[in-house]
């Protein structure tokens, strides 16, 4: 899998290291502001409890 | 193909831990400012509506003396919004009607007991709110000190509180909401304010109470009072 985004990706070893890099940033991005906003709920703790 | 499954359980483990990192760290702050935002604007809404003072005269408004009382609104209503300067001059978050934890405290709401004394009111005005997750609003809560005000902003004006002392209790302590708190089959005797969230944090062991008692009242017209903003040396 991961290999295999090696091999699409463009350009000398730097350029792709770079390209992970960008990759890696929008997808913490996403879970931080979109996903686990998300699926929060779903863990909250306490589910008996009326204050947590 | 055993490749690639292996790759996948790693990065489901990797987003794991990143789940638990954004729960402990980030994502009080992310949602946190987001409740703010809102608090501030249904503020600002208040204030830009509120009629402007006839000058010379208390208009509607009546004796200065009397502070105006809402009524309870329906379950899940935003009446209010809490600032409390020792938190930051952008800490305001909105009370909504109600305690239920899925619909209010979950949202990023403070909560208002049912049936407990609104802003102004003789008796417990009782409210509850995350100290984690959820934008913790309460999770300052401890870092109060006496004399601190916590101010109530409704659409009719500010409702100055003044912090009076903190307690652990167990969570089965219902008499902290009684209109005089912690006393059983007391009338209500002043107006005050009690706050309730969870201690020690990231537990739900205890109970972290905060009492205060109600200072002052400051019209929409009359402008921001002093206590929104008193320098606090933190």
């Amino acid at each position: 899998m991961y290999a295999a985004l090696w091999r699409i990706l463009p350009g000398p070893s730097w350029i792709r290291v770079v390209l992970l890099l960008i990759l890696a940033a929008a997808a913490l991005y996403a879970l931080f502001f979109w996903v686990f906003p998300a699926v929060a709920p779903f863990f909250a703790p306490g589910e008996e409890s009326t204050v947590g | 193909m055993i490749g690639v499954l292996g790759e996948l359980l790693l990065t489901t483990g990797v987003v794991m831990m990143l789940f638990v990192t954004w729960q402990m760290w980030f994502g009080d702050m992310i949602i946190g400012s987001q409740k703010q935002a809102e608090a501030s604007a249904l503020a600002q809404q208040w204030q830009a509506g509120a009629p402007v003072a006839p000058s010379g005269s208390d208009g509607a408004a009546g004796d200065p003396g009397v502070v105006p009382v809402l009524a309870e609104p329906g379950r899940g209503a935003e009446f209010g919004v809490m600032h409390v300067p020792r938190f930051g001059p952008d800490w305001q978050f909105t009370i909504a009607s109600g305690t239920a934890k899925k619909a209010i405290l979950d949202e990023g709401y403070i909560g208002h007991y049912d049936g407990s004394a609104m802003p102004g009111a003789e008796g417990n005005m009782a409210v509850a709110a995350h100290r984690w997750t959820s934008g913790a609003p309460f999770d300052p809560v401890d870092r109060l000190v006496i004399g601190d005000a916590i101010v109530v902003q409704t659409q009719d004006g500010w409702y100055t509180y003044r912090f009076r002392n903190v307690e652990y209790v167990q969570d089965t302590a219902i008499e902290v909401l009684n209109p005089v708190p912690q006393q059983v089959d007391l009338a209500a005797n002043g107006r005050f304010l009690t706050l309730t969230s969870c201690a020690p944090k990231l537990n739900m062991l205890e109970r972290i109470i905060s009492y205060a008692v109600f200072d002052e009242f400051t019209p929409t017209a009359d402008g921001p009072p002093a206590s929104l903003t008193e320098g606090v040396d933190a």
